[in-house]
């Protein structure tokens, strides 16, 4: 089967391939070099779809993406919503169907990889037109590092799509010289199939490469599917051509209506005539060239249709060609169904139209002259001025860094464009050009009469512009425009968003100016004001896909692991997520759900011995002669009394005298501090004491060095940790009495240095163990097998909780929020009030911190002996009839911990309670799935309040 | 009793590293004794006790004695040895720069080195670092403190040639890295095995 609209020769599809897709269920033919759009049209067919609001039928209305009507949805090789037909380059085995505005993701994850890349340049070229070439040749010429980025299938911008000749020969020969040499050079990056979607401050490019899209099934699985360049650039050249503008008139939505310059390109490039009999309807030279060429292609051009009552120079041409111009004329509609059948002409004078009559057709060409692509010019903050000869909106101020070139720039012919690149590459360089830094000859372009500036033609029809579209995906029309100017909007801005024009996936690519230029008609006001609506990235759409990359699946956050992490999954531990760590929650055996585990782990840390990776917790090396002096500014208690060989506890708060942080210090010598601070405090504390020595106290002779990372710490917990820790450190005295609580000492094992601490997290008798990671595993492995005749069991996260929740220990931003006082918390042993200054100090003599109610940190029984209570549980006084009172119900406080004791064989909670320590003894509600559970408020330490088994 | 066995964050990796083509080599530089050193001034007081020129220029480093001498700061270098064990490293360096009022703290299991050699080197870490790694700018005796990926890393240019490269990276992120790295190679492998 042929495709009946192909031509017999030309285009850039490879004739000799035939690639089989479908489109709407049906079985069709193209050929490589086809986009899914041309190869439809080489079939015949125009609608794609129905549009959203109207169920209008809508075609190709445009040869890229700036097309307005022809959105598809992907289903094979991967489903994919919402892609222009225009854009999407055919390949073997392409399935799709048209649609009515909205596509649907794919319900399946997507196994393509995506990735970016970081690239640096002294010139970055966007645009592989002749302006952008000639800038690129003349940039990479002179040595510059150069990138030269293109988002079509290869390069020649609008020459793909002409009959142009540089050099006497075919424009294209030079393109492919160009790009040739081009590729000699080692400081060139060139990409085709790359959208450079957004500009930004100081040089900073983004562009969308897609990389195996066009090959369909075939494309590798390794390599990524698309790929984000993040380009840094010294100056930005933008050669990113302009879009034909259409005219609005009524019903000038039919499929078989399209933009003259697409028209062009359908036919050199791929080798597809858009229809048999043609009406041409223009306001400027540039469509003449349409209805030459495919007069010549065969096309019977019916009329060219100029609304200029003085035509064109090129008017002559036409004639001779036997083509009939109709000066002085508008197109004022159309009639067809399906597809447009006929269009309706009359003569156009001083904005008022004649009357008319119809011509037959079945393909009709707009133009309604150009605008330049500014996009990325636009992005970058620079100014658009109004070029009223043009009705195009210009790059109106120069930036730093970022210049237009070509016919983004509104230049309006092939010598000119090329001359335009070379000269803005020019001034990009730092030295002079390269001696053999020439252009090709462009022949003499004639002398253009200048277009007329038509936003619409009055409507004739009766439908008072409701059948007019301005934004064709949108369904917006000229008499959406008026309603919003007759709600009373100005601001073209809110015109946009009342009547939607400008934002689907073309993002007002053909309605933006057009609605510009209605309004203001509208209005009675000059262009100039109205302005456009503010260009934002991204200029074409991007998948997220693409800006998420490598990240995601396992790599969407990186998984911090400590030094046992093998082990622990050896172990078959059950992971939490602390911050960015994996921790060991728990260490199931066959059988056991997660409340078993635990209250195993916690018989054995109360009964036996259990051990934990504790590597997490933060680690500060304090160094200096002012150590001792810094950490009393930041502590709220004293540090510099504290003997070497010590620990203590100590609580930090910000200048608000709201608990940040809490943790243990030891002191190794009278100028060298190691603080501990809490898992996911240790990044905070680090900057927090960076900050006061960097502007505050630069007077302290002290330096801060994180060793997170330089210690492992595995707690050795129980009344037999002594037991164990003893026999693999038989050099040290492990006795109460030689070894006492909060001290620490160093030892070696097999020469490897060791420390030793008395610190308990559980209130156990405890001896936490550092070592370098280099030989976590093997000291670790030294303290199971010296515990096995003990039962040592390794706990994880969720017991050490239970633990220090028993002995009413806080986690900071677990059981507190940054609202909580150590003085809250029943830490006011915690705050020295000897030391005249220290950060959060000063805050804790307002009133607010003397109120009664502040909310204190109590225990919660719940009186059933069996509700877990769901962490973050409100807290309501109690109520005699065992309902809650109708909203809005006065809040005592919130659970902030909740947990089943193995050791007091009943679930307990921690909470935050107003006035909770006068509470004490009272019974409260809360409420759990519906139901009012009484619970019992009491001191937050349950187990051994009088601390007796710390000595073991 | 048997020795203490030492272990690598990176052990788990090394049949996936090795697996890598020429063109991105990827060999571990475990067990080198690194200290951070923070001191006010430079100057020949300081050349003398350490033996080396301390670097001074921002984004850069320098050989010393077996190791390197990395600039981290205006006032903090990283010092590594490939001799000396870590202990007798810190104790060596704290000696020398204490009375000149500076600090050493021992750092060597805080960061684990990957060097990196091959052609494609500079592709793959363009993928994941914002900073231009072109030889013209970043040279031999260049380093850098930036991130890969999403792991904050210090690079070490090694050659000029940019495709001799030492990242040093936290231990708790080496894994995650080195995901990120064979991710990244994927690519330039001729016959992909490593599949997420």
């Amino acid at each position: 089967m042929t495709s009946p609209f192909r031509t017999s020769t030309g285009g850039r599809i490879d004739r000799a391939t035939t690639v089989e897709f479908t489109f709407d269920g049906q079985t069709l033919r193209g050929h490589p070099g086809d986009t899914l759009a041309s190869a439809l049209l080489a079939n015949g067919r125009h609608q794609i779809a129905t549009s959203i609001k109207l169920g209008r039928p809508r075609g190709i209305a445009a040869a890229w993406a700036e097309d307005p009507g022809g959105l598809v949805q992907i289903e094979e090789p991967f489903p994919e919503p919402m892609l222009l037909a225009t854009t999407v380059e055919l390949h073997e085995g392409l399935a799709a169907h048209g649609l009515p505005g909205q596509g649907r993701l794919a319900d399946v994850p997507d196994s393509a990889r995506y990735d970016a890349v970081h690239h640096h340049v002294d010139v970055l070229v966007v645009g592989a037109g002749p302006a952008g070439l000639a800038a690129a040749l003349t940039a990479a010429r002179a040595g510059a590092r150069v990138a030269l980025v293109d988002e079509q299938s290869e390069a020649g911008g609008s020459l793909l799509s002409g009959t142009e000749r540089l050099d006497d020969a075919p424009a294209l020969q030079w393109v492919a010289a160009a790009v040739a040499e081009l590729a000699g050079l080692p400081e060139v990056l060139h990409l085709q199939r790359t959208t450079a979607f957004g500009s930004y401050d100081d040089g900073f490019v983004l562009a969308l490469e897609r990389r195996t899209d066009h090959l369909g099934a075939a494309a590798p699985k390794h390599v990524s599917r698309q790929r984000v360049w993040r380009i840094r650039a010294r100056s930005i050249v933008v050669a990113t051509g302009a879009h034909e503008r259409p005219v609005v008139f009524a019903d000038n939505d039919r499929p078989g209506i399209m933009l003259a310059g697409a028209a062009r390109t359908f036919l050199h490039r791929y080798g597809v005539l858009p229809g048999r009999e043609a009406v041409v309807f223009t306001t400027n030279d540039s469509a003449y060239d349409a209805a030459l060429d495919l007069h010549r292609a065969g096309v019977h051009v019916q009329a060219v249709v100029d609304a200029r009552p003085e035509g064109s120079p090129r008017r002559a041409e036409c004639e001779r060609a036997g083509i009939r111009v109709l000066s002085g004329a508008v197109v004022t509609g159309t009639r067809g169904a399906e597809r447009i059948t006929h269009a309706l002409v009359a003569p156009f004078a001083d904005g008022e139209v004649g009357a008319g009559s119809a011509i037959t057709c079945d393909l009709l060409l707009v133009s309604g002259g150009w605008n330049p692509a500014v996009h990325l010019f636009s992005q970058a903050r620079g100014r658009l001025r109004y070029d009223a000869a043009l009705g195009a909106f210009l790059p109106g101020e120069e930036l730093d860094g970022l210049a237009v070139a070509g016919s983004a720039a509104g230049v309006p012919d092939l010598a000119g464009c090329l001359t335009d690149g070379q000269r803005v590459a020019r001034a990009t360089l730092a030295g002079p050009p390269a001696a053999d830094d020439r252009l090709p000859t462009a022949p003499e372009s004639a002398v253009p009469t200048p277009p007329l500036v038509l936003w619409r033609v009055p409507d004739t029809s009766g439908a008072d512009g409701s059948t007019s579209f301005v934004d064709l995906q949108r369904d917006a029309t000229v008499a959406d425009i008026a309603r919003a100017i007759g709600a009373g909007l100005r601001s073209i801005e809110h015109v946009k968003r009342y009547t939607t024009i400008g934002t689907a996936h073309d993002q007002g690519k053909t309605s933006g100016v057009l609605t510009s230029g209605i309004t203001a008609e509208l209005l009675a006001i000059p262009v100039q004001d109205t302005g456009t609506t503010t260009f934002r990235p991204p200029y074409t759409p991007v998948a997220f896909a693409a800006l998420a990359g490598r990240d995601r699946g396992r790599l969407f956050d990186p998984e911090r692991v400590t030094a046992l992490h093998e082990w622990h999954v050896a172990a078959g531990a059950v992971f939490e997520d602390v911050g960015q760590w994996k921790r060991p929650r728990h260490y199931p055996r066959p059988g056991e759900d997660m409340e078993a585990a635990v209250l195993r782990e916690c018989a054995a840390a109360r009964t036996g011995v259990g051990i934990l990776d504790g590597s997490t917790l933060g680690k500060i090396d304090v160094q200096g002669p002012d150590a001792a002096v810094l950490l009393d500014r930041l502590y709220t208690n004293l540090m510099s009394s504290l003997k070497v060989g010590s620990v203590r506890y100590g609580v930090m708060c910000g200048v608000d005298g709201m608990v940040i942080d809490d943790g243990t210090v030891l002191r190794l010598a009278e100028d060298r501090f190691l603080v501990l601070t809490t898992t996911g405090g240790a990044a905070k504390v680090l900057d927090w004491m960076e900050e006061w020595v960097q502007t505050e106290w630069p007077d302290l002779r002290v330096h801060c060095t994180s060793v997170t990372e330089q210690w492992c710490t595995f707690p050795v917990v129980g009344p037999r940790s002594r037991d164990v820790v003893g026999a693999v450190f038989p050099q040290v005295d492990v006795s109460a009495e030689a070894f006492p609580f909060m001290t620490w000492r160093d030892t070696t094992l097999d020469g490897v240095p060791v420390r030793l601490a008395r610190i308990s997290f559980s209130g156990e008798l405890a001896f936490e163990v550092y070592v370098n990671p280099w030989y976590a595993v093997a000291v670790w492995q030294r303290l199971l097998d010296a515990g096995r005749p003990y039962g040592i069991t390794p706990y994880g996260t969720e017991t050490m909780h239970v633990l220090r929740a028993e002995k009413g220990y806080p986690i900071i931003g677990q059981d507190t929020d940054g609202t909580v006082t150590p003085h809250d918390l029943g830490m006011a042993w915690a705050v020295s009030k000897k030391k005249p200054d220290f950060v959060g100090k000063r805050s804790f003599a307002r009133p607010a911190n003397q109120d009664p109610l502040r909310k204190h940190l109590v225990g919660l029984l719940p009186v059933d002996r069996q509700t877990v209570l769901p962490e973050g549980s409100q807290i309501v006084e109690f109520r005699t009839d065992g309902r809650l009172p109708p909203p809005p119900v006065p809040m005592l406080g919130h659970v902030t911990s909740s947990y089943r004791s193995a050791e007091l064989a009943r679930p307990f909670a921690l909470a935050l309670v107003k006035g909770g320590r006068e509470r004490i003894g009272e019974t409260v509600h809360v409420p759990v799935d519906g139901t009012l559970v009484p619970v019992e408020v009491t001191g937050p330490v349950l187990v051994d309040p009088e601390g007796a088994r710390r000595d073991g | 009793m048997a020795e203490l066995l030492r272990t690598s964050p990176l052990d788990a990796w090394t049949d996936a590293l090795e697996r890598l083509p020429d063109t991105v080599r990827i060999a571990v530089e475990p067990y080198v004794a690194m200290v951070d050193v923070r001191l006010g001034t430079v100057g020949a007081a300081a050349s003398a006790a350490l033996g080396v020129d301390l670097p001074t220029a921002p984004g850069t480093w320098v050989p010393a004695g077996t190791g390197r001498a990395v600039w981290l700061g205006p006032d903090e270098w990283l010092l590594s040895s490939t001799t000396e064990t870590p202990e007798e490293l810190e104790a060596r360096v704290r000696a020398a720069v204490l009375p000149l009022g500076g600090s050493a703290t021992d750092v060597s299991a805080q960061r684990i080195g990957l060097r990196l050699t091959g052609a494609r080197v500079r592709d793959v870490l363009a993928k994941g670092c914002s900073i231009d790694l072109h030889p013209r700018v970043f040279g031999r005796g260049s380093s850098a403190q930036t991130t890969l990926g999403q792991a904050g890393v210090v690079l070490l240019a090694l050659f000029d040639a940019a495709d001799d490269v030492v990242v040093l990276v936290r231990s708790s992120f080496a894994g995650y890295l080195a995901d990120w790295l064979l991710d990244a190679a994927l690519e330039f492998t001729t016959t992909p095995t490593h599949d997420r």
